[in-house]
């Protein structure tokens, strides 16, 4: 049983084992420290973005706006920074609580009128990415000796490996989430109201509360995201991120986390994000495909990864039936 | 037992529902260290008044005492700080959850703020251990049975050490064995000085386990008693309500049925873990009343004859041939319908118009391709509307935003539409007015009158007296007796499903 529930887990692992194998094996210089680390520095908006999507989703919800929450973010940043010559550190002590406020809102509009978080977040979508464009439609650029410091910072790998700031930040994010979500009474709340809210109002969970926190925990970790974003790129502009949340979501969903709520593991869409990234530095290696297979390739294993939950669920549901009419 | 002290009390408590008023003017008083028992039939109130009492409905008048201190709880997690803990009829756990953390949702043992899983799996052992339950509580809860489910969900109430414990028909799912469990469970409580309230139909576990007896029935309470002073004859008179006299006399006129041609026999039929060798006739023209408790059976007869469970022994004729019923579409056919007993879920679309549940029946047995001409529908609506004294301004508001009493009537319209020969009503007055009570008894005989057979239960005795020309008492899934006649009154009635 207990295998059951991991079972999602170990098979995203094992892919992501047996590409990189694959890789290894055919590509000199795949298996290598660099490429790993790379892995995680070239994907680390996204995997902070996927770690809140996460939440969401455990929660039985979903989150369309991170996507335009990053450019939003990074539109800001580029502003206050590069026009009104603020220090970054200023900025983003400004836009991240801005971003908790923008998601505390969709999740009241979600709790107390009971509105489908996918309707309210893409409402969240489409208002993030035209106040990021109204901004500014042009990209801006970022030049501040702070962003070469945290360029410039981090920890040399033997193997070229090189763990970045923005890898850093994406452990630390990880090591929060996981607490929060494994080790506090907010995360077995998240858990409880992605089971069964009703059931859990009745057992005494503040659902309003909990809701309400969770949209606002994904719009801070979209900020954060978007913030790495800039740090990657130098720049922020209002197209950054386009589709992004798609992507969070796929890697949470590869990553074992079931969508209708309830069930899933943090580690499990860390696992989802890499294994998207390896897909992709596969074909880079091979150079003679279109990186429009990756999308391809991600598609299939959606595909094969909802119909695996759902077989699993009808699994569990069975084997209750059998228990409870063993009963009487 | 030292002198009982007052924990919790309700005083004069009102709960309103849009056409329904659920609860009114109810008193309830728990004392520590008694088990009391709140009694009555379907839709009396028992659930509501829990519910109010938790936190989990809004009161709409009345007050609250917790400790003699005048208290309100918003939600069920404020009053469950305060001590009051309910386990739910229907299981309200989380099955995507471990039975650790079912057990200890919001109250998880924790250091430096971080949950400790550990020591909170040993505590869950441990207290599973009182119910002598050892089962591993690191496995989704879902894996585990309904009984099992449900000694979780009280274990959850025990752990969180209550004042107040609120059992919502706790052993409707287990075997004896397992109620047994729960009762020592629920005396050694008792001498912790917890005030349990115990809500059940089974009025053998009653008198087994409870120190006092509060009676409700239509909403209102009908008194409290001790449980010693109580016999049983008389707590089912207060559960089924006295006000029989004068309803019965009306009941000469329509018992002299006349000796038609039997429509439906029932001959020793048997559902298998529901019901065992009931055997009925139901003449044409002629109504006949299924009484008993909840769980007595009357509800698994009406689903047997209308196919929707399967039978595992006897036979089943109607119109003087065998019927055979796979499946409640073969009943339709047949010229069998049944108006449910759960009329929100299994009854209405409430978003629909009143029209258009009207013609749902007729419409399916017509097929989907033969549309039903909008006009000729208005006809018929109107012409139930009328005949049903539907209240209502026109055809096509939301039956939702009907109350009770017309809703019930336009589901009878729908099955009057497709004009069946054999009508089932499974608590046709079930939480509907007293007006409208009368006006179905009226209907009921004059569908009777027309040549309609019915086959109705009901809780409410004195109704069924006016119109049944037969009575057909159930106890524990089998006929005690039929009654007809002079015999037919509610006391002889009342006496068969105590006595069997």
């Amino acid at each position: 049983m207990m295998s059951l529930r991991y079972l999602p887990l170990w098979i995203t692992a094992a892919l992501l084992c047996l590409l990189f194998g694959i890789g290894g094996w055919q590509f000199d210089g795949f298996a290598s420290l660099a490429v790993v680390s790379n892995l995680f520095s070239d994907n680390a908006f996204l995997l902070i973005v996927a770690l809140g999507m996460t939440l969401v989703i455990i929660s039985g919800g979903i989150d369309l706006s991170v996507g335009a929450v990053i450019a939003l973010s990074g539109v800001a940043a580029g502003l206050l920074i590069s026009q009104y010559q603020w220090h970054p550190l200023l900025a983003f002590a400004l836009i991240v609580p801005a971003a908790a406020l923008f998601g505390a809102l969709m999740g009241v509009l979600i709790h107390v009128y009971k509105l489908q978080p996918f309707i309210v977040t893409l409402a969240g979508m489409f208002l993030a990415r035209g106040l990021a464009t109204t901004l500014s439609e042009e990209s801006i650029a970022i030049d501040h000796s702070f962003y070469d410091a945290v360029a410039e910072f981090g920890i040399a790998l033997p193997g070229g490996g090189w763990i970045g700031s923005s890898t850093l930040i994406f452990m630390v994010v990880l090591v929060l989430v996981i607490m929060l979500m494994h080790y506090s009474r907010f995360g077995a709340c998240v858990y409880a109201i992605g089971g069964n809210s009703q059931s859990a109002q009745l057992m005494g969970v503040p659902v309003a509360s909990t809701t309400i926190a969770i949209y606002a925990l994904s719009s801070v970790l979209a900020a954060l995201a978007g913030i790495v974003f800039t740090f990657y790129t130098f720049s922020g502009y209002a197209l950054a991120g386009v589709g992004m949340e798609l992507d969070a979501i796929a890697a949470v969903v590869i990553g074992g986390t079931l969508l209708t709520g309830g069930s899933g593991f943090v580690i499990g869409t860390v696992l989802g994000v890499l294994l998207m990234g390896v897909i992709q530095t596969y074909i880079i290696f091979d150079g003679s495909l279109s990186s429009w297979w990756t999308k391809i390739v991600i598609g299939l294993l959606l595909f094969g990864f909802i119909v695996l939950q759902k077989v699993l669920s009808r699994r569990t549901a069975l084997t209750a039936a059998a228990g409870s009419t063993a009963h009487g | 037992m030292t002198t009982p002290s007052l924990v919790l009390e309700l005083k004069q408590v009102c709960k309103h529902f849009p056409g329904v008023k659920a609860l009114q003017n109810v008193d309830l008083r728990l004392f520590a260290g008694e088990v009391h028992a709140l009694l009555g039939e379907n839709g009396a109130g028992k659930s509501t008044l829990i519910k109010v009492m938790t936190g989990a409905l809004a009161k709409s008048s009345g007050d609250i005492y917790f400790n003699g201190q005048q208290c309100h709880f918003a939600s069920p997690a404020a009053a469950q700080r305060a001590g009051i803990s309910t386990v739910y009829q229907e299981v309200n756990l989380l099955p995507n959850l471990s039975v650790a953390q079912n057990l200890f949702l919001g109250h998880e043992p924790r250091r430096f703020g971080l949950i400790q899983h550990k020591k909170m799996q040993q505590q869950a052992q441990q207290l599973l251990l009182r119910f002598k339950l050892n089962i591993d509580v690191t496995a989704p809860l879902a894996q585990y049975s309904v009984a099992v489910q449900q000694l979780i969900a009280i274990a959850r109430g025990v752990a969180m050490s209550a004042k107040v414990l609120v059992l919502d028909e706790p052993t409707a799912s287990l075997d004896s064995s397992e109620v047994q469990m729960l009762f020592d469970v629920m005396r050694q409580l008792r001498e912790q000085g917890v005030a349990i309230v115990f809500i059940t139909h089974f009025l053998e576990q009653v008198y087994q386990i409870s120190d006092r007896i509060t009676v409700l029935r239509n909403g209102s309470k009908v008194g409290e008693y001790l449980t010693a002073d109580l016999p049983r004859s008389q707590l089912i008179e207060a559960m089924l309500g006295k006000e029989l006299q004068q309803l019965t006399q009306q009941q000469a006129a329509t018992a002299v049925a006349k000796q038609a041609e039997p429509l439906l026999v029932l001959q020793q039929i048997s559902v298998k873990g529901s019901l065992s060798d009931i055997s009925l006739t139901v003449a044409k023209g002629q109504a006949v009343g299924l009484a008993g408790l909840l769980g007595s059976g009357r509800t698994e007869v009406c689903r047997a004859v209308y196919g929707v469970d399967v039978l595992s022994g006897g036979e089943i004729q109607f119109g003087g041939k065998t019927l055979i019923l796979q499946q409640p579409a073969d009943a339709i056919k047949a010229g069998i319908a049944l108006c449910p007993e759960e009329r929100k879920t299994e009854g209405i679309i409430g978003p629909l118009s009143i029209r258009e549940n009207i013609m749902l029946a007729l419409q399916a047995r017509r097929g989907w391709w033969r549309y039903l001409p909008v006009k000729q529908q208005q006809q018929l609506a109107a012409f139930y509307i009328d005949k049903l004294q539907i209240a209502t301004p026109d055809a096509d508001k939301p039956i939702e935003q009907l109350s009770g009493g017309n809703q019930q009537k336009v589901i009878l319209a729908r099955w009057l539409a497709i004009n069946p020969q054999l009508l089932i009503l499974d608590e046709p007055t079930r939480g509907i007015d007293i007006g409208a009570h009368a006006e179905i008894v009226l209907l009921i005989k004059s569908l009777c009158q027309q040549g309609m057979s019915l086959l109705v239960t009901s809780s409410e005795l004195e109704e069924l007296v006016a119109f049944a020309g037969k009575v057909v008492v159930l106890r524990d899934r089998q006929k005690v007796t039929e009654l007809s006649g002079d015999n037919m009154t509610a006391q002889h009635i009342m006496q068969a499903i105590a006595e069997g």
